[in-house]
């Protein structure tokens, strides 16, 4: 495997990572206020104070270590989208920011406040609206190279079905992962009100994911042939993932093994994702940036990648210890310590 | 106005209001570790009580640091994207490494906070916080490798343009590397210190009597010292460091325009039209002494650069503010320490209590001013003999609206974060803990 390739998929698998666990932060946010207009705030928000809480500053890091890599990794990724991005991204820090407060302010502070709590809610699914832009941009079309600088073509994004298409799938997917979750984690819980508002959420956004996803993929047959085309030489794997999707929809609706249909439900993703992101090789920018031009030199990918390993000699223990301290511990979960 | 100096302006922008939050977050945890460690080792509630509290208060400073942090990692590519991609290719790794370290640090925070009686062991507990003092503080270092590699950059070769021969240890480790990080992570705990016994300064100052106060001030101004001691050594080392590797940095803080033996130091004073130095203050040969150790040491003066890559002179100004608040700080710690069992009311006294409470803002003042100072000493680089800023910034039209909307947003944080510290000690003194 060259380095070009173990740094890119080091990077798509934290970037995984942070899609799970941020669409259940965010997803969990949209909850909390939709139940609170009917009535039903305090079930969904102890699953919030009791495992989100600890954890929303190590699921910023996924998103850091993302982008710290793959500018360490692809040195020119800073240039292309650097230039280019600025303005959504500038966005999606904003957004960020406010949503971080909710977490120091609302909880820490012990104070619920209602515009912080609204705040909360929409950012949810606001950020993965902005910051999918990047994805819709890598596919090419949106940058126009001139006199030596770039330009987002802010019209040709506005305009593009894609684009519209990619920002309705992250906003459905964050909240069919989210309510998969919560009801794995409220009937942890042993939380049986919590558990069957969260399944029927889960329920009412599954197709919605699917129908999404469609759109999407006839989309992108307009929008990059090419990436359309290598994707379909993927397509086993996006049927893998509409079989995990269907166990997933099966034992919810069943009523049983929600923490197996979660990993269904990541398996669904992680599928997909996967399959999207290889058959997007070696393009790192469609057609401007491929892995192999933007990669920078081989000490430093040789340092990075040995640095990668002894940081997850350290982190993967950590992770465990936090995962085994609020999501695995039943006496934690059922708020009993 | 155009994208360079937008550019410039929000990374100031959000450098200046990052700097707080990262000097809380890179001090506060140690300190609070040696609250603990104090109260677990003699068993003593107070102290306990104390690094729980400080605990509360520290995290909501940690939640503001992550987003600002957010905001200037990602802002280094959006408004720096040349800069990036040069300065990624052989400074890329400690801007990884700083991402495990905060890891570590943000897991071990929500274990440490959430676990206060869940886990019995106390000693244990305390172990919990030891990788949160250690991420901060490396966190500190690895981006701070990153600023000193921007003043001397070392660990490649330039051949036509090109970076060759990289070796990222050494660009890691160049020289500005030592003193930079020393200089960082001493003020950083000299100030957080300061904060600390600020807040027990003022409830003294209120007339709480209880013992719980003394203490905290007494552990604080103690390590207040310390710091402070620690914080003049690496400043004279970065001194000496700056009159070897940069002496125009060096040479613009103090005014100092021929290359001379027995050089004096200037302090404050005015420049006129032909850059003759008035009404300032001079200490003979005291340049030199600060520069090599020694009065014979031949000091290089700003008049051997050429104009165009001089730092402005307003920087002197900078220096002379940060190095005055510095020895005035370290001058109060000393007398507190001095005089904390032998007069008791002379350090208790009304007065001095004021000078503790205004100390805290003047230590995170002098922060900002010696950031400000070596940012803008190092003009007109971005990275020093490399690459110029205005080489470096986006050419997006779109920087000045945003340098706005930041603007309100730090605001917005700022009294956030002020009334949620408020909110959470209002009703809940530590009196009422205590019982």
């Amino acid at each position: 495997m060259s380095q070009e390739l173990i740094g890119i998929s080091v990077l798509w698998l934290f970037l995984y990572g942070y899609l799970i666990v941020a669409s259940i932060d965010f997803g969990a946010g949209f909850f909390s206020i939709y139940s609170d207009w009917f009535g039903k705030k305090h079930v969904v928000h102890k699953v919030i104070q009791r495992y989100l809480s600890p954890v929303w500053e190590v699921t910023n890091v996924f998103l850091v270590f993302f982008f710290v890599g793959i500018v360490g990794f692809f040195p020119k990724t800073a240039y292309y989208y650097g230039t280019t991005l600025f303005v959504p991204i500038s966005i999606s820090i904003i957004l960020l920011a406010i949503r971080g407060s909710y977490y120091a302010f609302g909880t820490y502070g012990h104070k619920e406040n209602k515009i912080f709590t609204f705040l909360y809610g929409v950012t949810g699914l606001l950020i993965p609206a902005s910051l999918t832009t990047v994805l819709t941009i890598s596919e090419g079309g949106f940058i126009k190279e001139e006199a030596g600088t770039l330009q987002l073509l802010y019209g040709e994004l506005l305009k593009s079905p894609y684009s519209w298409s990619v920002v309705l799938l992250a906003i459905v997917s964050v909240l069919f992962i989210s309510a998969s979750f919560l009801t794995y984690y409220a009937h942890a819980a042993k939380d049986e009100k919590a558990t069957q508002l969260l399944r029927k959420y889960a329920l009412a956004w599954s197709f919605p994911t699917i129908l999404a996803a469609i759109v999407v993929f006839f989309t992108l047959k307009q929008h990059n042939a090419v990436h359309y085309n290598e994707m379909l030489n993927l397509s086993w794997a996006f049927l893998l993932s509409l079989v995990a999707f269907g166990i997933a929809v099966y034992l919810q609706y069943r009523q049983k093994y929600y923490g197996i249909a979660f990993v269904a439900v990541m398996a669904q993703f992680g599928l997909a994702f996967f399959a999207y992101g290889f058959s997007h090789y070696p393009y790192l920018l469609y057609p401007m940036l491929t892995i192999h031009d933007g990669f920078t030199n081989e000490v430093m990918a040789n340092t990075l990648i040995l640095s990668f390993v002894a940081g997850l000699l350290v982190l993967v223990p950590s992770l465990y210890l936090l995962m085994r301290l609020f999501l695995f511990n039943r006496d934690y979960v059922q708020g009993k310590k | 106005m155009d994208s360079v100096f937008f550019s410039r302006m929000l990374t100031e922008l959000t450098l200046a209001f990052h700097i707080i939050f990262a000097t809380i977050g890179v001090g506060v945890p140690v300190m609070i570790a040696l609250a603990q460690w104090i109260g677990v080792k003699n068993n003593d509630p107070h102290y306990l009580l104390l690094a729980r509290r400080w605990s509360r208060g520290f995290v909501i400073t940690v939640a503001v640091g992550v987003v600002t942090g957010t905001a200037i990692g990602l802002q280094l590519s959006l408004l720096w994207p040349k800069f990036m991609e040069l300065a990624g290719q052989v400074i890329g790794l400690p801007l990884f490494l700083e991402t495990f370290a905060f890891f570590i640090e943000a897991i071990f925070l929500g274990i440490y906070m959430y676990t206060w009686d869940r886990v019995k062991n106390p000693k244990l507990h305390l172990l919990l916080l030891v990788p949160v003092a250690i991420g901060g503080s490396m966190s500190a270092v690895f981006i701070t490798t990153v600023n000193a590699f921007m003043n001397t950059p070392s660990g490649f070769d330039l051949v036509d343009g090109q970076l060759v021969n990289i070796n990222p240890w050494e660009a890691m480790f160049n020289p500005a590397t030592a003193t930079k990080v020393a200089h960082v992570l001493t003020t950083s705990y000299m100030t957080s210190a300061f904060i600390l016994a600020a807040i027990a300064a003022y409830h003294l100052l209120k007339g709480k009597r209880h013992v719980y106060y003394k203490k905290a001030l007494r552990v604080t101004m103690i390590a207040a010292l310390v710091f402070s001691v620690a914080t003049a050594v690496a400043g004279d080392f970065a001194g000496k460091f700056l009159a070897k590797y940069q002496p125009e940095k060096l040479a613009a803080a103090e005014w100092h325009f021929e290359t001379e033996k027995n050089a004096p130091l200037v302090l404050f004073g005015t420049l006129n039209e032909e850059n003759q130095v008035e009404s300032a203050i001079k200490i003979p040969s005291a340049l030199s002494i600060l520069a090599y150790g020694t009065p014979d040491g031949e000091v290089i003066g700003l008049n051997e650069f050429p104009k165009e890559e001089q730092p402005p002179l307003y920087i002197h100004y900078l220096f002379d503010l940060m190095v005055v608040i510095g020895i005035a700080l370290t001058i109060v710690a000393f007398l507190y320490v001095l005089f904390e069992r032998k007069k008791p009311q002379l350090v208790r006294s009304k007065l001095f209590l004021s000078i503790l409470i205004g100390s805290a803002p003047l230590a995170m003042l002098a922060i900002e001013i010696g950031w400000f100072f070596t940012e803008v000493g190092r003009q007109p680089w971005i990275i020093r003999g490399l690459m110029k800023v205005s080489e470096a910034a986006t050419t997006s039209d779109d920087v000045g609206i945003f340098l706005g909307l930041f603007a309100i947003l730090y605001t917005v944080l700022t009294i956030a974060c002020l009334s949620a510290l408020h909110k959470l000690f209002k009703n809940k003194p530590a009196e009422k803990e205590l019982q």
